[in-house]
């Protein structure tokens, strides 16, 4: 009989060596630089031109966005239809993506076809066309779902803290009405395509198993560019954060669940203090077994999921909880939320539980570095956030010592209610 | 392809192992035969009310989760309509914690009331979330209602209504896990950094005492074929009024399946498909359209669903949808629109195989079906699809008869 009552031996994660795979840098002939990561099986890649395009830089609100999902919606030899069946008839996904800083047009595809999609792309980010038809579809669909979102808590929850954290005039906390959208028109899109992409500051990414010949290919459709390096500087934000920090909302009268979100002002990944809280947030609510999931979850079942994270922003961030709970218990898992905060503020954390949370994130990280698109993924956020790969090393060290006193301490200086912004949308 | 070896335990209980050097990590992956189709009509939603039980605790080890975590791996688990798949990933060093932690749980679960009564609530939070408190959160449910007449996919995997999931009892519980949770109606699949033999010692120390149990013989009402088109009216508190129509296709291991899967790729796999290109861009009445199909083991359903732009008239909106349907009946496709639903397929493939972790389902699902070996007989099959019969069978599945329709508007 063997004996089941006891656990296997394990080896704890914490004494696995991670290793960020190295990358390699190409300089095309502009100046514009190219990451790769070579690994993997099959005969794939992803590549990611990233422009320094986001809402940031916008003049009005929406531009960013419109004119980043029209780069494939025509160019003067193409048409939306013809791009996008070009695209389909390899195999590949050509995507857009448009965040605060950065916008993006990403390829996924099977090596073989990259040769004839890359002109394309080359066309799209040199000579998109911003066809007047096809911007009034945009705006109507656009307007269309938005009316849908709108009757979603979460959608609408998701909004309102960002602006209550940043203001709503902030590339972190604006959002747009419907008439932002019927507002836009093809000159500021073409304005915003001249100034950002034809003639922006761009990076690429690419991973996967790369083709010998793929500097060539990069070179030859994007070296002779005018893109660059470097680019415009970021305007100034100003962050005009809200006066009042609770706030209830009733969106839908026959909602069942309310949306919360309790969040608070969080500096960026140069802040000393950064990566030790990344540590306290997993225990917090970053993982299945963190104390808000044991606690709203697993021992009241108020919600189907409550989670805590520092939002991925370049400049200034926000510590969040967030949740979707029963109406009839939302105030009740708010106060749960506080007192997890106080227990974490007034009690040390027990070495069995520090180890847990070392071994998972320890392991997380191991399973997460397991092929070129993760591997470059965590690339690309070291280098858009002007950091080095000291960053990680430094990242792991602190999971693997960080002491349940200085935990304690972060607690202290962070989770104090009175810093959070509260909101709770039915 | 995919390299992969298969045996039995001498309790019937089927490994699959899949070695995979080029990474650290493995994963285990247990599947039970068993689903939402399986359930009793009065009990619905129960055996995904049963996998949130799977993790409160087996009968030797308290918790499922903790011991995982501590040897730095994750987990999840999903219920279909046809099946319930549990996974793991962790170092491929504390591969044993996986085993252990496995195999107690088919071995006996802790039958913990307190469990039940939590997880009753999250399921409960969970189906709110999901279905109700979302504008056209009960559409699937509707759809299923008037699609099928007898068959249990009448009803969706987190149950027909809340008060089901209330109502389990821990008697239930008891029930549905002797009956179902049994080597004899499980797969293991262990993938990654691992070699056959190193499985097999494994599966035999773990999982070798656990009695086989009684294999589970699926008798599930036939759905008789629909002889008459069916609709139905909805009027609900969302923006835009909404079409949803549904026709009966095949069985997962029905040669036709394959052709059903790509007619859905033509009218809607993309910006270049039919439906959205004339639709949504060119006639402008539809602000999304989507075609898909469940994918189901039993036959399922193909459905088209779509979002009508502010002023359209559902009719204007139904006949415009009629007429790309009946081209396509009429004139089938090129070789080339062919061609490019292939690729698409292919290249879909290749990018799902990257990640061991879905190898490792895919290899369960498949052997769930019959053999594992299917999954590296797929692309071969969507290859030998020809325009032909894409058309012939547009006609068959696009007929009025096999139809349903969901008017869903919005109240004013």
């Amino acid at each position: 009989m063997i004996d089941r009552t006891s656990a296997p031996f394990i080896k704890d994660a914490i004494e696995f060596d991670l290793k960020l795979k190295p990358y390699q840098k190409l300089v095309l002939n502009n100046g514009v630089e190219v990451y790769a990561i070579d690994a993997g099986e099959q005969e794939l890649l992803q590549l990611e031109i990233v422009f320094y395009a986001g809402n940031s830089y916008e003049k009005n609100k929406g531009v960013a966005l419109a004119t980043n999902f029209m780069l494939k919606n025509g160019t003067s030899n193409k048409s939306a239809f013809q791009i996008n069946e070009h695209f389909e008839y390899y195999g590949a996904y050509c995507n857009r993506f448009c965040y605060n800083e950065t916008a993006v047009l990403s390829l996924h595809t099977l090596n073989k076809h990259l040769n004839v999609l890359l002109p394309v792309m080359r066309e799209m980010i040199t000579d998109a066309a911003f066809p007047e038809s096809e911007l009034d579809i945009f705006k109507q669909n656009s307007q269309q779902k938005l009316q849908v979102n709108l009757k979603k808590c979460d959608f609408v929850a998701n909004r309102l803290i960002d602006a209550y954290l940043f203001g709503e005039e902030h590339p972190y906390g604006k959002y747009l009405s419907a008439e932002n959208y019927q507002a836009l028109s093809t000159d500021q899109l073409k304005e915003h395509f001249q100034q950002y992409y034809v003639n922006g500051r761009a990076v690429i990414f690419v991973a996967g198993k790369l083709p010998a010949d793929l500097f060539e290919q990069l070179n030859q459709q994007f070296g002779d560019l005018a893109i660059t390096k470097n680019g415009q500087s970021l305007p100034a934000q100003q962050l005009v954060a809200a006066v009042q920090k609770k706030q209830h909302i009733s969106n839908d009268p026959t909602g069942v669940q309310a949306a919360i979100r309790i969040a608070r002002p969080f500096p960026n990944r140069h802040h000393p203090d950064f990566m030790n809280v990344m540590v306290l947030n997993t225990v917090f609510g970053g993982f299945f077994g963190s104390r808000l999931m044991s606690n709203i979850r697993e021992d009241k079942g108020y919600t189907y999921g409550i989670h805590s994270y520092v939002q991925n922003h370049i400049q200034e961030s926000a510590w969040m909880i967030s949740t979707e709970a029963g109406k009839d218990v939302s105030e009740a898992t708010v106060t749960e939320v506080y007192n997890e905060m106080a227990l974490l503020r007034n009690t040390l954390i027990d070495e069995e539980e520090l180890l847990l949370v070392r071994n998972y994130m320890i392991g997380s990280i191991l399973g997460d570095l397991d092929g070129p698109f993760q591997i470059i993924g965590r690339w690309k956020n070291i280098i858009l956030n002007d950091l080095d790969e000291q960053y990680f090393y430094d990242s792991i060290k602190v999971i693997k010592t960080i002491s349940a006193e200085e935990l304690k301490a972060l607690a202290e200086k962070y989770l104090k209610p009175e810093d959070f912004y509260e909101l709770v949308v039915i | 392809m995919i390299q992969f070896e298969k045996f039995t335990l001498e309790n019937g209980l089927r490994v699959v192992v899949h070695p995979d050097e080029s990474t650290p990590m493995v994963v285990v992956n247990v599947i039970y035969d068993v689903g939402a189709r399986d359930e009793n009509p009065e009990k619905t939603g129960f055996a995904h009310l049963f996998e949130h039980l799977m993790f409160g605790g087996s009968i030797n080890i308290p918790e499922y989760d903790e011991p995982l975590q501590m040897a730095g791996g994750e987990n999840n688990a999903f219920t279909t309509n046809d099946l319930t798949n549990y996974y793991c990933q962790l170092p491929a060093e504390n591969i044993e914690t996986a085993f252990w932690l496995e195999s107690d749980r088919m071995l006996s679960l802790a039958f913990d009331n307190k469990s039940l009564e939590v997880q009753r609530k999250v399921v409960c939070e969970e189906f709110k979330e999901h279905y109700i408190n979302k504008p056209y959160g009960d559409v699937g449910h509707k759809m299923r209602e008037l699609a099928y007449t007898a068959h249990p996919y009448k009803w969706m995997t987190i149950g027909k209504e809340l008060k089901h999931v209330e109502d389990a009892t821990l008697q239930d519980v008891k029930d549905f896990f002797y009956k179902h949770y049994t080597p004899i109606n499980a797969i293991l699949v262990v993938a990654g950094k691992i070699t056959v033999e190193e499985v097999k010692a494994l599966a035999n120390k773990w999982f070798g005492p656990i009695p086989s149990g009684t294999k589970y013989n699926r008798q599930l009402p036939v759905e008789p074929p629909q002889t008459a088109p069916r609709s139905m009216e909805m009027k609900a508190n969302v923006p835009l009024d909404a079409l949803f129509k549904s026709w009966h296709i095949y069985s997962r291991l029905d040669k036709r399946y394959y052709v059903t899967d790509l007619i859905t790729e033509i009218l809607s796999g993309g910006g270049s498909s039919r439906l959205y290109q004339a639709l949504v861009k060119e006639k402008q009445l539809f602000s999304s359209i989507d075609c898909s199909h469940y994918g189901s083991s039993d036959a399922g359903l193909l459905v088209i669903e779509g979002k009508l732009v502010k002023g359209v008239s559902m009719k204007d909106a139904e006949e415009a949808l009629n007429i790309e349907i009946e081209k396509l009946q009429s004139e089938g496709i090129s070789e080339l629109e062919l061609q490019k639903v292939k690729n698409k397929t292919e290249s879909m493939m290749a990018f799902e195989d990257m990640s061991v972790m879905n190898r490792a389902s895919s290899l369960a699902i498949y052997e769930l079906l019959g053999d594992a070996d299917l999954i590296n007989k797929e692309l071969e099959r969507y290859h030998a699809v020809s325009s032909e019969e894409l058309m012939n069978e547009s006609r068959v599945i696009f007929n009025e008869n096999n139809c349903n329709t969901l008017y869903y508007y919005a109240a004013s």
